[in-house]
C-alpha cells in the first residue's frame, strides 16, 4: 500500500519533517540544553527517585516544551508500585 | 527629518543579504528617497559589485573611520538614481578595523542628509554583525526556507532582542512555490510559526537575480514587468516606507492530484 500512500501524500512530506526537526532543535537551542544533556538529566532523575521507590525505568520520558518563548522541562516517571495496584 | 537605519542580517551566509540590501536600497531610491547603502562586510567587499559600482571606489568605510577622507568622499553616487549612494567596505582589512560606536557615529553624521541608511551585515554573529546592528533602528532578518538558515535566523532574533534592537522583521528569500506546494519546502507560514516574528517580505526564487548581479544592475531596475522577485523587492520597499502592500500570491494552481492529496489528509 506504500505506493498508494505516497500517491495520496499520506507519508510525511520533507517540508513537514523539516518543520518538526526545526521545532525540536530550536527548543534545545533556546534553552541552551543539548539533547544529550537531557539524557543525563533523565538518568539523574531516575537515580534520585529510585532511592525512594521502584521506578519503571524503561518508560521514563524527559523532554522540553515550549510556550511563547518560555521553556519547561517535563519529566514523566512511572512508578512500579502504582502499577501493581494495592499492596500487601 | 532624520534617516531611518535599516540593518540587513541573517546569521547564515549565502541566504541573499547583499542582494536584498542592493535591491531594497535601490527600490527605496526609486521611490524618491535619499538612500545610502553601507557595506559592513569588511574584508569581503561585495555590495559594490552587486550594485555595479566597483569601478568607482577610491575611499572606503575604514578610510572614513580612520580619518583618511571625509564622509562625502567615500560615498559613491549611483548615477542611475536621483539620490542613491554606496559606502563600500575595505577589502584588505578585517572587522576589528571598525567598532560598533564608529558605526553609530558614522550613521549619526549621515542621518540629517538621508531618508534611509541600509547596512549590509556580514554573516556570523561576531564583531562584524555587532558593528552592523549597533546603529540600527530596525533589523531586517533574511532567511531561506531551509532548516539551517531558519535555525540561524532564530539565533539572530535572540541576539538582536538581547541588544534591544528587536524584534526585527523577516524577509523569506528564495521561496520556490512549486516545491512548497508539493510539500518539499517549508512554507512561509511554517517559517513564521517557528520564528514568531513579523513578516516584511517574501521573495520568490528567480534566475534573473543572478543575471542582475552578473550585470551589476539590481533587479528592481530591470523594467517594471516580468520579474516577480523584482516586484517583491519593490513591495518590501513600499512597506518599509509605511505603505500597506498585500503579500503576493505565490501559490501554485492546485492540480487534481494535489487536491485529492489535501482531501485525503483532511486539509479541505
Amino acid at each position: 500500500m506504500s505506493w498508494l500512500n505516497r500517491l495520496l501524500g499520506k507519508n510525511e512530506t520533507s517540508g513537514q519533517i523539516a518543520k518538526q526537526r526545526l521545532q525540536m532543535v530550536l527548543t534545545h537551542d533556546r534553552a541552551d540544553l543539548p539533547p544529550g544533556l537531557l539524557e543525563q538529566i533523565k538518568d539523574d532523575i531516575i537515580e534520585v527517585i529510585a532511592r525512594h521507590t521502584a521506578v519503571d525505568t524503561v518508560n521514563v520520558a524527559v523532554h522540553l516544551e515550549q510556550n511563547a518563548r518560555e521553556n519547561r522541562l517535563i519529566a514523566e516517571v512511572p512508578l512500579l508500585a502504582a502499577r501493581r495496584g494495592t499492596r500487601g | 527629518m532624520s534617516a531611518q537605519v535599516l540593518t540587513v542580517t541573517s546569521g547564515k551566509g549565502g541566504v541573499g543579504k547583499t542582494t536584498v540590501t542592493a535591491n531594497l536600497a535601490t527600490a527605496l531610491a526609486m521611490l524618491g528617497k535619499r538612500v545610502t547603502a553601507i557595506d559592513a562586510d569588511i574584508g569581503l567587499r561585495n555590495l559594490d559589485v552587486v550594485m555595479g559600482l566597483e569601478n568607482r571606489i577610491v575611499y572606503d568605510l575604514v578610510d572614513i573611520v580612520e580619518g583618511r577622507c571625509r564622509l562625502r568622499q567615500a560615498m559613491i553616487k549611483d548615477k542611475r538614481q536621483p539620490e542613491l549612494y554606496l559606502i563600500p567596505a575595505a577589502q584588505t582589512r578585517d572587522k576589528t578595523a571598525v567598532s560598533p560606536s564608529d558605526m553609530v557615529l558614522l550613521c549619526d553624521q549621515l542621518r540629517q542628509e538621508m531618508d534611509y541608511i541600509v547596512i549590509d551585515s556580514p554573516a556570523g554573529i561576531e564583531r562584524g554583525f555587532r558593528n552592523a546592528v549597533a546603529p540600527a533602528d530596525k533589523v531586517l532578518i533574511v532567511t531561506n526556507p531551509e532548516v539551517s538558515a531558519v535555525r540561524d535566523a532564530d539565533r539572530i532574533i535572540g541576539l538582536i532582542e538581547a541588544e534591544e534592537k528587536g524584534p526585527g522583521q523577516l524577509i523569506v528569500n528564495r521561496v520556490k512555490p512549486q516545491m512548497v506546494s508539493r510539500g518539499d519546502m517549508l512554507s512561509v507560514d511554517d517559517v513564521l510559526d517557528i520564528l514568531a516574528v513579523e513578516l516584511l517580505g517574501v521573495i520568490p526564487e528567480d534566475e534573473r537575480i543572478l543575471v542582475a548581479s552578473n550585470q551589476g544592475l539590481p533587479l528592481v531596475m530591470h523594467g517594471l514587468n516580468g520579474s516577480s522577485a523584482g516586484e517583491a523587492f519593490r513591495h518590501v520597499a513600499r512597506r518599509l516606507d509605511g505603505e500597506s502592500v498585500p503579500f503576493m500570491d505565490l501559490s501554485v494552481k492546485p492540480t487534481f492530484m494535489s487536491r485529492l492529496r489535501a482531501f485525503m489528509n483532511g486539509q479541505n
